[in-house]
This record gives C-alpha cells, structure tokens and sequence, in this order.
C-alpha cells in the first residue's frame, strides 16, 4: 500500500515535466513568429529586437524551456502579450469561476447520473432501464453547447426566467442575484458526466447484482430496501473516482460552455488568449488546467487505493 | 484409431458456416436500433456526397431582403440564415465538411493509434515503455483542452483542427489496441504459431491482426461521436473552417446572433451534429453487442 | 509435401540432451528497484530417448511448464544446452528447423486455437509457413483430422467457439502432428478435460505416439495419468530435477523424499496402500529466494544440518535412476548417507 503511494507519487513528477514541456512546446508549434501578433505595424528594428530580448525569443529553445520552468516553479508564468498583465493572477482569477462552474455541474451530474445509473441497473431491461438508459446516451451525444444554446432559448428567450450571459456584475455571492447566472451552464456542463455516470453506475450495478452475495443477503432474509442499500454502498466509490475525472475533464473542456454563456473563466480566458495570439497567456492557462487535471487523477488514484482494499496496484 | 464420442453442438452443424464477421454482420441486422440509426447516417451521408445533384439553392447565394425566413417559406422549406442563405441546402452541403472534419481524424488515429499500439503489445519492452509513456503524457490532458491547444496553438484552418483532432483521438487508441494486443498475444495460440516456426511478421498478419482489429474498430467508432462534437465545436469557437463555408459548428455560430428573431431556426445546425453524434453512439453500441458472440 | 525427419544416430542416441538448462525470471523489487529474480528452472539436466515417454511431474511453480516452453524455445533459456539426436540447437539446427521437429500441445484448449480461423486454417497454418503450398496443406489438415477422430466434413470449417474441450484438443494434437514432429511436447494438454474425455484422449495419444512412431514429454501433475502413460518420469522441485527413473521402479521405490511424499499424497481406495507417512506439509517455499543446500530440506522429514548446507548433485542410485539426495550419496555428512544405497 505504502509502496504503491509512494510510486504513483514519484510517477506523477515525470509526467509534471513532460506536460510543461508540452505546454512549453505550443508555442513553438505556431506558425510564425509569435513576437509578430505584439509588434505595431511601423516598429522599429531597435524595439523589436528589445523586445524579442525582453521575451527570451531570442536564446536557444532549451534554454528558454529551462528558464521559463524555472520562472514557472517560483510562480511566474510571464506577462500577457496583449495587456502585460502576469499571466498567473490572469489565470488565478478565471480559475475561479471555472471551479465554481465546474463543481457545481459535477456535484449535479453525479447526483443525476447516480440516480439514472442505480434506477436503470436495478431495474436492469424494464421500461425504467430503457428510459435512463437513452437518457445517459443522449447525455453523451449531444453538443453541449449546442444544448446551452437551446436552454438560453427556452428560459431566457421564451420564458425569460433566467438571464442568458455573463456571471452577473461583481464579485461572486451567494445570492439570488448571482445564482440565477450559474444555472443554465452548470445544467449544460452536468450533461455530459451525468450520462457518463449513469452508463457506469448502471452496468457496476449489474455486476453487483450479479455477485454471490447479493443471493447470500437476500437469503438471509434481508428486505429488498436493505440489499438496494448494500448496492448503492458498493457502487459508490467507483461513481466517486469516475466523477473525480469527469471534474478534471470539465475544467479543460469548459471554454465551449463558458463561450455561449460569456462565463468568464478560463475558457473565456483561452478563447482570448486564442483570437489575439496571445502565447504566454495561452501557454499559462493551459499549463494551470492540465496541472489541475494531473493532480485531481493523483487524488482520486490515492483516494480509490485507500477506500478500495483490493486495489494494490504497481 | 479412437473415434470422438463426445456430444455435438447440434445447433452449430445445421447453422449455415459464415465466419466470425458474417455472423456479426446478421446480428447487426438484426437490431432494429442499429439500423435505425444506420438509415439515418446513410441518408446524411448521402446527401452530403450527392449535394450538388439534389436540385438545392446555391448554399452560397443569399439577400439581405429574404433574410431569417421562418420554417415553410416558399422556396426555403427550413427557412433562411442570417444572410438570406437557404438552410436547408447549408445544412445539407455543410454535411460535406463537417462528416470530414468528424470523421477523418478518428480515422488518422485508428491506423497510427492501432500501429502504435500494436507494436508496443506484441514487442513487450523498451518499445513498449517508450510508446506508452509518451502517450500517458497527453493522457494528461482533458481532451477538450488538448484540441483546443494545439488547434489554438496551429491556428485557425480545417487541415489544422483535423490535425489536432487525430492527435487526441491516437493515445486512447493506441492504449486499447496495447491492452488488446498484450492479451492476445499472451494467448497459447501465439506461442503455438511461434512453435510452428512462423515469423513474427506473418503471426502478426494472421494471429494477430485478426483478433485485435476488431475490437480496436469498435473501440474507434465510439470515438466518432465525440469527433463530430469537438470538430464543430472548434469551428464554432471559429478554430476550424471560415465563413461562407457552409460548416455545421460555425453556422451555429453565426447564427448566435438570430436567437432573438428566430430561435429554433438558429437551433437547427446543432441538431444535425446531434444526430449524426447519436447514431454514431448507438451504431457502436449496437456493433458492441453483435461482436460479443459467446454471449 | 513435408519430408520425414531421418533419425541420425541410431536407436541408441538420445533424442534430446539437455544439460544445465536455466531460465531466471527478474521480477521488479521493491521500491528500490532491487534486482530479484524467479528462478523458475535452475540448471535442469535429463535426457529424452527415442520413442520413450518421459513424464514430468512436480507441485505447480515447479518449473515443469516453463522447463517445456525452453525447449520449444518460447522463451529463451539464460544459460544451457540442448542437443537434438546428436546435434547441438543454435549452431547446427536453426530454430525453425527445431520447431518442425519438435512440436507441444497446451493445456488451455481454448486459449490455443485462434478463435478467428477455422480449424482446417489452425491446422493447414504451420506446414504452410514450412512452405507446403496451400492446397495441400489442407488435404493434410483434413486428413489429420481424421486420424484424430473428427470427421473432417463436419469440423474443418468450423470455429473453436463450437467444439467441446475434448473435440478442440483433439484439433490442437492435430495441429502439433501437422509438421510430422518426433516429439511432441503435452503440457498439462488432458488436465483440463472431464475423467471420461481425458481417458479417451490418453488413448488417442497413445494410439497416435504408436502410428507416428512419436516420443513424448508428458508433463502433468496428475500422478495417476503420467504413471499410465509414461516409460519414464522426473519429478522436479524449485526449479529442479531431484529424481529421475522408470515408473514402475519410481512407484515401487521411491529414492527422494519428496518423491515418495508426492506419491504418498496421491488419494488411494487401497486400504494396503494407505500411507502412515505424514503427507506434504505447506507451501514449496519461494523460488525468489530458494533454501540455501537442498532445496527440499525445509519439508523433508530426513532433513539434518548438513542438508542445509550442502547441495546435493543428480547421482546414479540404481542404473538408469538418479536422485539428488544427500541420503543417496556416499560420505556426504548425512547419517543415513550410503545407507539408502545399501537398502534398494
């Protein structure tokens, strides 16, 4: 157990490196120059080879790996190209409000995906299962945005309920005031992990069902509420470790949704670091999310081996 | 000479001899879903591939007077777009690009995920560990953030977000055509063939290759769903083709803006990246359980 | 056509000579990576003579199965020799010539035959890679499937997934028959069939071994059917051999300790034959780090200090039958040493 921990660890180092260098390495898969897109039209030879300079553009592409990991470690991302502001307090603040969109769709979507995934597998080939069941896969199909779309139409433009853009004015609250924005992204992002937990939950179900011991209990003599609860008790951690990576992929994948809601989070923040070829800024959040993403895969691996006896991995 | 007294399977003899893939093939057929939804990609198909035949409106050619005509306008049975373009020939010439940009990078990621894959299987070893531990390393992506890099990275254009796409879709394939391969190739079969003296290339070709293409095809068509959602989903972020092209993902786009006027009208190019994605889904699905013959 | 294998050196000449065959498995440490390795087959020595059937038996984790994959060159030994009717493998016979003479059936039925191809294609594939050309090769496909007992007609264009156990074995011997091999390597290849389809595929292959005029290594840990089948049998231990002889003398007997301990567990209804001996108490210990000397000591009821220390070398105790075992050997230090010698 022990060792296992301390290899999944160790092996998270490795990959740390290699997604900065990917990350690192975006830039230079650009076409062009990327000191182009900051350069005024009529600069100077002199200003462009400062500021070239001022960037390291200028040194050999191992070194500025080298020197820009190391400015990484100690927190420093660069500086904005299109407004000069630090590339991490730019991040630090969209993440935010990513998160709270992010977590607010998975706590939804597993909730939902739960109740799909456990009514479809216990009810395994009745009507029930059969409408749960296209439930998950239209889940899994749709283009959400394309379904944010369709609920801004519905309850912003024909019922007018809820507002269709933005995250409500100042800083987040609690309240009514800001709640109402948070609404339709977080249904639009729950589509998809609701569809992805119901699909697993269901067929965990299955196997349980399935599984001596469920004959053993019911032989007993326990009720048909009890054995349902020992289901649910075994089906739980897996739902729980998927949900964990569905929360990392909806924090890389939420500029669609965060684009048709001008939510402003980190995929407000890429769309832009994108359309004003924005590579520091670009290359920083992308580095932050996918570091959020290896870490939430490290913490439910670790989590799983500490609920999970049987998992001894490595 | 002993003479085999065991039982036959009687149902195997009267059953016509058709091989493994004319048996999956009737049970296919047999699935009403599955050939719902293979009717439905047919057409889509179709139309897109036979688009200029169909006798539509010029998908190009529009009017600011006729512009955002509601369902059933004469001569626009599904309206007209912000531009006064017909909808219903946008929708079906956008097929022609949008199926390919779905399509094509799934396809890419099958033939190198499934040589990747395959090699890192069968050989074992350093070959195996350099070729995964690569591909962990883009498992450290979400694959949505992972698209929209490198799409973002290359820049806006078709052939680039065909290129991004092949790159996410080649490490989940490769991973399950490892895992596919490592099995079979740890089957007695595979040290029987060795035992026969046979090469490693013509194990590959016969015992191999036969069992593990299968399920990495099935594995791959699952993929094309997502495929078609992101691809659109970058044109709509305006990473993938540029205006006028008719595109299902920057349709939806462009027509963001009409959602006030005319809302399920601005709606319906999603619904076509809906069904096409679904019927994919299903189709896979469907493909799953007719492969599962033992059951 | 495939042409017969002459046989070179006369009756006399063993078929197959191995010495000092060797194959330790590393296995990854602890957290250190610290280099262990399994040693599954630790410096085997036997011979295998023409037209005998050399059983092999042992506790699983033995070594037997991995000692028949050596041979086949499945996996590659670490260190020793083995020498096919006086000629050496590696230098004089290519590996793929070794392979049409040698040929092995594997105990998983199933997991052997490619679920994709036919039967006749199982079998029709190993003398087409020896360059038979296709048509032929079936006829001979078919025609195997006879002498196997399947009536060709009805099971060449079948899949596996519709045979029985017993049918598919029958189809995997055929495919093994199908290079006309000399030996034909069964690795545990009835242990996994029913007691009635077993006998009847015992039968078979003793009725084929006669046809062919084949030589079998039989290996098995049921010791029932190789004391049934065999001419010979060698029980190894850890990687091993400790005892080599006939199977009458082996039964009647038994030299080692560890012999005699496995016989005695066998299950008997003879009320004479049942055994006060204590039977095999625990585990075989683990092959990572096996017992310093004999190997055997940790269980052996004989066991004195000298055995821990010592390790006993594979001797002649009788002719044609080598023990390694320090009770066995003169002078070795033991108490009974030379005494056991004196007794049999």
């Amino acid at each position: 157990m022990f060792v296992y921990l301390a290899k999944r660890l160790l092996y998270t180092i490795p990959i740390v490196f290699s997604v900065a260098l990917v990350c690192f390495m975006l830039v230079h898969l650009s076409p062009g120059d990327p000191l182009v897109s900051i350069l005024p039209a009529d600069a100077s030879a002199q200003l462009e080879a400062r500021l070239r300079e001022q960037y390291g553009f200028d040194r050999p592409l191992p070194v500025q790996f080298w020197i820009w990991i190391t400015n990484a470690l100690g927190g420093d991302l660069g500086n904005s190209i299109a407004n000069g502001r630090p590339v991490l307090s730019e991040v630090l603040n969209a993440v935010g409000n990513t998160l709270l969109l992010a977590c607010a769709a998975s706590i939804l979507g597993f909730a939902l995906g739960m109740f799909f995934g456990l009514v479809a597998g216990y009810f395994r080939d009745t009507w029930i299962d059969k409408l749960a069941t296209s439930i998950a896969i239209a889940g899994v199909s749709v283009p959400h945005y394309w379904l944010g779309m369709v609920l801004v139409i519905i309850f912003s433009v024909q019922l007018n309920w809820l507002p269709a853009v933005g995250a409500g004015s100042g800083s987040w609250t609690w309240t009514w005031a800001h709640v109402q924005y948070l609404i339709l992204p977080a249904v639009t992002m729950a589509v998809i992990p609701m569809g992805i937990v119901t699909r697993t939950v269901r067929a965990l179900v299955g196997d349980i069902l399935s599984n001596d011991f469920v004959d053993a209990l019911r032989a007993k003599g326990l009720g048909e509420r009890r054995v349902f609860a020992h289901v649910v008790k075994n089906a739980a951690p897996t739902a729980i470790a998927v949900m964990g990576l569905q929360l990392g992929y909806l924090l890389g994948g939420s500029i669609l949704i965060e684009t048709v809601f001008s939510w402003p989070g980190t995929g407000f923040l890429l769309n832009t670091a994108i359309f004003q070829r924005d590579l520091p800024l670009l290359q920083g959040t992308i580095l932050v999310l996918a570091l959020f993403f290896v870490f939430l895969n490290l913490a439910v691996d670790l989590l799983q081996a500490m609920i999970d006896p049987r998992i001894k991995r490595g | 000479m002993a003479i085999a007294t065991e039982p036959l399977r009687e149902i195997a003899i009267v059953e016509k001899r058709r091989g493994y893939w004319g048996t999956v093939g009737r049970r296919l057929v047999r699935d009403p879903v599955s050939m719902i939804c293979a009717g439905i990609l047919l057409l889509i198909f179709l139309s897109a591939i036979f688009a200029p035949w169909l006798g539509l409106a010029d998908p190009f050619r529009g009017s600011m007077i006729t512009r955002l005509r509601p369902f059933g306008t004469e001569g626009h049975p599904l309206g007209t777009d912000e531009l006064g373009r017909d909808m219903l020939s946008r929708l079906i010439y956008g097929g022609r690009l949008s199926l390919l940009i779905g399509i094509l990078p799934v396809f890419n990621a099958f033939v190198i995920g499934t040589i990747l894959g395959v090699i890192a299987g069968y050989n074992g070893g350093w070959a195996n560990s350099a070729i995964m531990r690569t591909i962990d390393v883009f498992y450290a992506f979400p694959s949505v953030l992972l698209a929209i890099a490198i799409s973002g990275a290359l820049g806006a254009g078709v052939l680039n977000s065909i290129v991004s796409l092949t790159i996410v879709f080649i490490p989940p394939i490769a991973r399950v055509a490892e895992s596919v391969t490592t099995s079979v190739r740890n089957l007695d079969f595979v040290d029987a063939a060795r035992a026969s003296g046979a090469s490693a290339l013509t194990i590959m070709r016969v015992h191999v290759m036969g069992n593990v293409l299968g399920p990495i095809f099935v594995y791959a068509t699952s993929l094309i769903s997502v495929s078609m959602i992101l691809a659109a989903g970058l044109s709509f972020l305006g990473l993938g083709t540029r205006p006028p092209q008719p595109e299902w993902g920057l349709m939806l786009n462009t027509l963001r803006t009409a959602i006030y006027v005319d809302p399920w009208l601005a709606a319906l190019p999603g619904v076509m990246i809906f069904a096409v994605s679904i019927g994919f889904n299903l189709l896979s699905d469907g493909l799953r359980s007719a492969m599962d013959i033992r059951n | 056509m495939l042409e017969e294998i002459e046989d070179r050196g006369g009756p006399r000449q063993a078929l197959l000579d191995i010495k000092g065959l060797k194959k330790h498995f590393p296995v990854s440490g602890g957290m250190l990576g610290k280099k262990q390795v399994v040693r599954a087959v630790d410096g085997v020595d036997f011979g295998v003579a023409k037209g005998e059937t050399l059983g092999i038996v042992g506790e699983s984790g033995c070594g037997k199965s991995t000692t028949a994959r050596l041979l086949m060159h499945l996996i590659a030994p670490d260190a020793g020799s083995i020498v096919y009717d006086g000629t050496p493998i590696g230098r004089d016979l290519s590996l793929r010539e070794l392979r049409r003479r040698m040929q092995m059936v594997f105990q998983d039925s199933y997991a052997s035959l490619n679920p994709r191809l036919t039967i006749e294609d199982s079998i029709a594939f190993g003398p087409k890679v020896h360059g038979v050309p296709d048509a032929k090769a079936r006829e001979l496909a078919r025609d195997l499937l006879g002498r196997v007992g399947l009536k060709p007609e009805t099971f060449a264009n079948r899949y596996p997934h519709e045979l029985s156990g017993g049918q598919r074995q029958r189809v995997n011997i055929a495919r093994a028959l199908a290079l006309k091999p000399r030996i034909v390597i069964l690795d545990e290849a009835v242990s996994a069939l029913d007691k009635s389809v077993e006998a009847q595929v015992l039968n078979l292959l003793i009725d084929l071994k006669r046809d062919f005029g084949l030589t079998y290594i039989f290996i098995s840990h049921d010791l029932n059917v190789v004391r049934y089948v065999s001419d010979r049998v060698l029980v190894m231990y850890l990687g091993e051999v400790v005892e080599i002889g006939p199977v009458d003398e082996m039964w009647t007997n038994p030299r080692h300790p560890y012999t005699a301990a496995l016989l005695a567990s066998m299950p008997t209804l003879d009320p004479d034959r049942r055994t006060t001996q204590a039977p095999l108490a625990g585990d075989p210990p683990n092959p990572i780090d096996p017992p310093p000397g004999c190997r055997f000591h940790t269980r052996c009821p004989h066991a004195e200090p000298v055995c821990a220390s010592t390790r006993p070398s594979l001797a002649d105790a009788a002719p044609n039958h080598a023990v390694a075992c320090l009770m066995h050997a003169a002078n070795s230090g033991h108490s009974k040493a030379g005494t056991m010698l004196e007794a049999s």
